[in-house]
């Protein structure tokens, strides 16, 4: 369903990706492990293309999107993005978060938006908040609406950098368990994280990055239990 | 006191083109400022560029300059191409002046442009681009990013600083009586002029300015009240 093919991408003279290759399959799970500065987001963010590759392809179920034909505000409907920061509008409530696009970009009219958008904070937890504006949330349910926002595009795949990261501990469990039921769903999703329970729980295939390149995968339980190269285990071992 | 009160009509009708001037720039201002700020913002180098040349120009000289130019530079060049249609076409002369109003009503609006093409590039930047990243990665084309995430957000930013550019371009419209526009200080000037009450004229003059100052930043501290919902 998504093809990474010889992924460059540099920042001037910093080459941060260099020759990434992956697939990854319709309802797969795959979780992006590796230290910081590694390249995480930057491969999350040439999926949807918020980063241009330097070169490269990136196919979603067959179209590429480095092709100039290709329609990228209509592809990036097909990717949801979930944020470290949340990157809530914060002059919306968050109803009007979850409605803002579909409206503005499927062309539903208000009553249907609502509707599906009442559908999603059931799902995330959060019927009783619709009102509230992002400033009145804790941090937790920021991101379950901003999750509730990314799925009101009806995406087919979801893409969550490092969404528990800027939380406080207690709120982290909430925003797995919303994650949890998706991938039970049977949503293809890419998740960067340092929630190692949770990549091992929920990972169907892991992917270890280190400066920029593709070091090593397998099944979370290979990658944690039997990594094989050295950095692997140099990093496994500083946050296990 | 008594000339004060006497001539107090006089220099409420001066205030009242003061203020007319006042929001008429501004107006016109906001909508080149628009134009200017988001050019400087936009991918385009040659509109950026000109956007620039435009702010520069506009902020990095006097207004007075600025009004001579319109009222007495730019007529004198017309009339010099004029001359010479004339002369080569033989059709009669058309152009006399360009009214004080008009040309009150240019240099203005030019110069509050400038200005306010300044706060808007500055409220859009002030956003955070996650807020562009997050809209865009939802579909939506960069226009409509724009225009359904940034600017609503941006625009809540720049009243502070827009209540600031009226108030400053509402006390700079004094200078427009230097081409004899008749607004509040005109006014006061011809008064004295005919009464020799310097003092008293001139202290009036400036309670009414302050008067029209001080109301409007009230207003402005109540709009800004009422809009902070939200960031
Ligand atoms: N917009 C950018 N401009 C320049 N350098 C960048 C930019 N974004 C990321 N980088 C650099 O790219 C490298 C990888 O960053 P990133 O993908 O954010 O890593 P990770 O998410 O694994 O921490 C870092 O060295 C970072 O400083
Ligand atoms: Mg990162």
């Amino acid at each position: 369903m998504i093809e990474v093919k010889n992924l460059y991408k540099r920042f001037g003279d910093l080459e941060v990706l260099k020759n990434i290759n992956c697939r990854i399959a319709s309802q797969e799970v795959v979780v992006v492990i590796g230290p910081s500065g590694s390249g995480k987001s930057t491969f999350l963010r040439c999926i949807n293309l918020l980063e241009e590759p330097t070169s490269g392809d990136v196919l979603i179920e067959g179209v590429n999107l480095m092709d100039p034909k290709t329609n990228i505000n209509r592809m990036r409907q097909e990717v949801g993005m979930v944020f470290q920061q949340f990157n809530l509008f914060p002059n919306k409530t968050a109803l009007q978060n979850i409605t803002m696009a579909p409206m503005k970009v499927r062309g539903l009219n208000e009553k249907q938006a609502r509707e599906e958008a009442d559908k999603l904070l059931d799902k995330v937890g959060l019927n009783d908040k619709a009102h509230a504006y992002p400033q009145q949330l804790s941090g937790g349910q920021q991101q379950r609406v901003a999750i509730a926002r990314a799925l009101a595009m009806r995406p087919k795949v979801m893409l969550f950098d490092e969404c528990t990261s800027a939380l406080d501990p207690e709120m982290v469990g909430d925003v797995l368990a919303v994650m949890k039921d998706l991938a039970k769903e049977g949503m293809t999703m890419i998740v960067v994280t340092h929630e190692m329970g949770f990549a091992r729980e929920v990972g169907d295939r892991a992917i270890f990055m280190d400066e920029g390149m593709i070091v090593e995968e397998g099944t979370p339980e290979q990658i944690f239990k039997n990594a094989q190269h050295d950095r692997t285990k140099l990093f496994l071992s500083k946050v296990l | 006191m008594e000339v004060v009160i006497n001539s107090f009509p006089v220099l409420l009708m001066g205030a009242g083109m003061t203020i007319l001037i006042t929001l008429l720039s501004i107006s016109i201002g906001c909508v080149l400022g628009l134009v200017a700020g988001l050019s400087r913002l936009s991918k385009s180098r040659i509109l950026s560029f000109f956007a620039t040349c435009y702010i520069d120009f506009f902020r990095g000289t006097p207004l007075l300059v600025q009004l001579v130019i319109i009222y007495f530079g730019i007529p004198d060049i017309l009339k010099d191409v004029q001359g010479y249609l004339v002369a080569a076409l033989g059709i009669s002369p058309f152009f006399k002046n360009i009214p004080v109003f008009a040309a009150v009503l240019i240099a203005l609006s030019l110069n509050s442009g400038a200005y306010i093409g300044e706060i808007f590039r500055a409220g859009v930047q002030s956003i955070n681009k996650g807020q562009m990243e997050a809209a865009r990665s939802l579909g939506m084309t960069s226009h409509q990013a724009m225009r359904f995430i940034i600017l609503p957000q941006a625009f809540k930013r720049m009243i502070p600083p827009l209540g600031n550019e009226f108030i400053a371009l509402l006390k700079d419209t004094a200078l427009v009586s230097i081409i004899g526009f008749e607004e509040l200080f005109r006014r006061g000037q011809l008064i004295v002029g005919a009464t020799y009450e310097a003092f008293a004229i001139y202290l009036a003059v400036a309670f009414i300015y302050l008067a029209m100052t001080l109301s409007f930043s009230r207003f402005v501290d109540y709009l800004e009240r009422r809009l902070r919902t939200g960031d």
